[in-house]
């Protein structure tokens, strides 16, 4: 097969397997729902091949549509029989999916023609400091360093025992923040030192304390302070 | 009374720094009929619509927000440096998933696109488009994503029903 075909395309960076396809069924003009699997089969393996001449890492993604597209064009040759004529064609396995990530597609670009607010529409911006006096006041930020600080007196008043007790069974961050949503659904709020119950073995703090980082990172938790040594309080967001 | 309280939801609306539902409009005024207060802001709506001027009342992430008519973007940009959300058509098609299969997990959300999306995901967290609903109670407990009320918003929709219909997809050839 000659390169010339795909040379073109250097500039065109397909982001997934399914783009892949849709450039290649409309480079070919085919009709969707009749899809000439051996022809787009072929020009895809040809595409990877590519590819991989170029040095580029494949990702997997690309290597199970070829498998799949593989699957189809030897289902295709296989002949069918009377008391088969019911089964659905093979290529629906591909069809289906393109259809609705075409359909995804064609949402999200009617999306991006939207009047953007920000963009296109804009709205007034009352002056905060002005409006929200006590929400502001009442709370001062903490930063990471007052969150350490925090951690670091609880780890203090450990008691030496804990310090070198090695648990068997240890718990995962993820369990941990499930753990805490759990907590915070039923209070909605929850005192920072609370979370960390004096009899903890220290790598449940640790547990705990990446957990509260990892929360904040996905905007599940707002920490906030009454005063610069006040008790420290999660807020579920 | 009515006139009066058209103005007091005006005098509302106008200091408001996000869309005023009319739930929360009622919480203000305990002592105003529901069908009052959307009584009121439909003749506010219509008034500020024939007034025909720079801004309207724009029903949008379940309230209402006075807004300005987008023909006028070039002049407030000038006034105000705005930082527009840009998103890529990779963070587009993944919000538009979200959008519109939600309540939906990650694997779900890379079946349809094909492609690792684990990356764009966490960006549209950040920009708070997307959100944690909770755990799926299947092996994994895997996250639960739906969009925010700042989605909305951002591209002026009233609610999700507001969503572009998706298009039929016929001849593939003829969508560019």
């Amino acid at each position: 097969m000659s390169n010339d075909i795909y040379k073109v395309k250097l500039d065109n960076i397909f982001e997934g397997p399914m783009d892949l396809l849709i450039h290649l069924i409309q480079k070919n003009k085919v009709d969707i729902y009749d899809i000439p699997i051996a022809l787009i089969t072929d020009q895809y393996l040809a595409y990877l091949e590519w590819i991989e001449s170029m040095n580029i890492d494949l990702a997997g993604d690309f290597l199970v549509m070829a498998a799949t597209l593989t699957y189809i064009k030897s289902r295709m040759l296989l002949p069918v029989h009377d008391d088969e004529k019911d089964e659905e064609d093979p290529r629906t396995e591909i069809t289906r999916p393109l259809i609705e990530y075409l359909q995804i597609k064609s949402v999200a670009e009617k999306l991006a023609d939207r009047k953007i607010f920000g963009e296109h529409i804009f709205a007034r911006t009352p002056c905060k400091a002005d409006l929200s006096e006590e929400s502001d006041k009442l709370y001062i930020h903490v930063g990471l360093f007052e969150l350490m600080e925090a951690f670091k007196n609880i780890f203090d008043t450990l008691s030496p025992e804990h310090r070198v007790d090695f648990s068997e069974d240890r718990m995962s961050i993820k369990d941990r923040i499930t753990e805490i949503i759990e907590i915070l659904e039923e209070k909605g709020s929850v005192i920072f030192c609370d979370l960390f119950p004096e009899e903890s073995a220290k790598s449940m703090l640790v547990v705990t304390f990446l957990a509260i980082l990892e929360m904040v990172r996905l905007n599940l938790l707002r920490i906030v302070q009454h005063t610069p040594t006040g008790v420290i309080r999660l807020f579920y967001i | 009374m009515t006139e009066e309280l058209k103005n007091i939801i005006e005098s509302l609306l106008f200091v408001a720094d996000s869309p005023l539902s009319p739930d929360r409009i009622r919480k203000i005024l305990p002592h105003a009929e529901f069908s009052g207060i959307k009584q009121a802001i439909d003749q506010l709506c219509d008034e500020y619509e024939s007034r025909k001027g720079g801004f309207t009342l724009t029903e949008v992430a379940g309230g209402f927000q006075f807004r300005t008519r987008p023909e006028y973007s070039e002049w407030i940009k000038r006034l105000i440096q705005p930082h527009p959300t840009r998103l890529s058509k990779a963070a587009l098609e993944t919000l538009a998933i979200i959008a519109y299969r939600q309540p939906i997990i990650r694997s779900d959300i890379e079946h349809i696109r094909g492609v690792d999306s684990g990356g764009i995901i966490r960006t549209l967290m950040e920009r708070k488009l997307v959100r944690i609903l909770g755990r799926k109670e299947i092996p994994g407990r895997p996250l639960i994503y739906a969009t925010t009320k700042q989605f909305l918003e951002l591209f002026n929709l009233k609610d999700l029903k507001d969503l572009p219909t998706p298009r039929e997809i016929e001849a593939l050839t003829d969508t560019k």
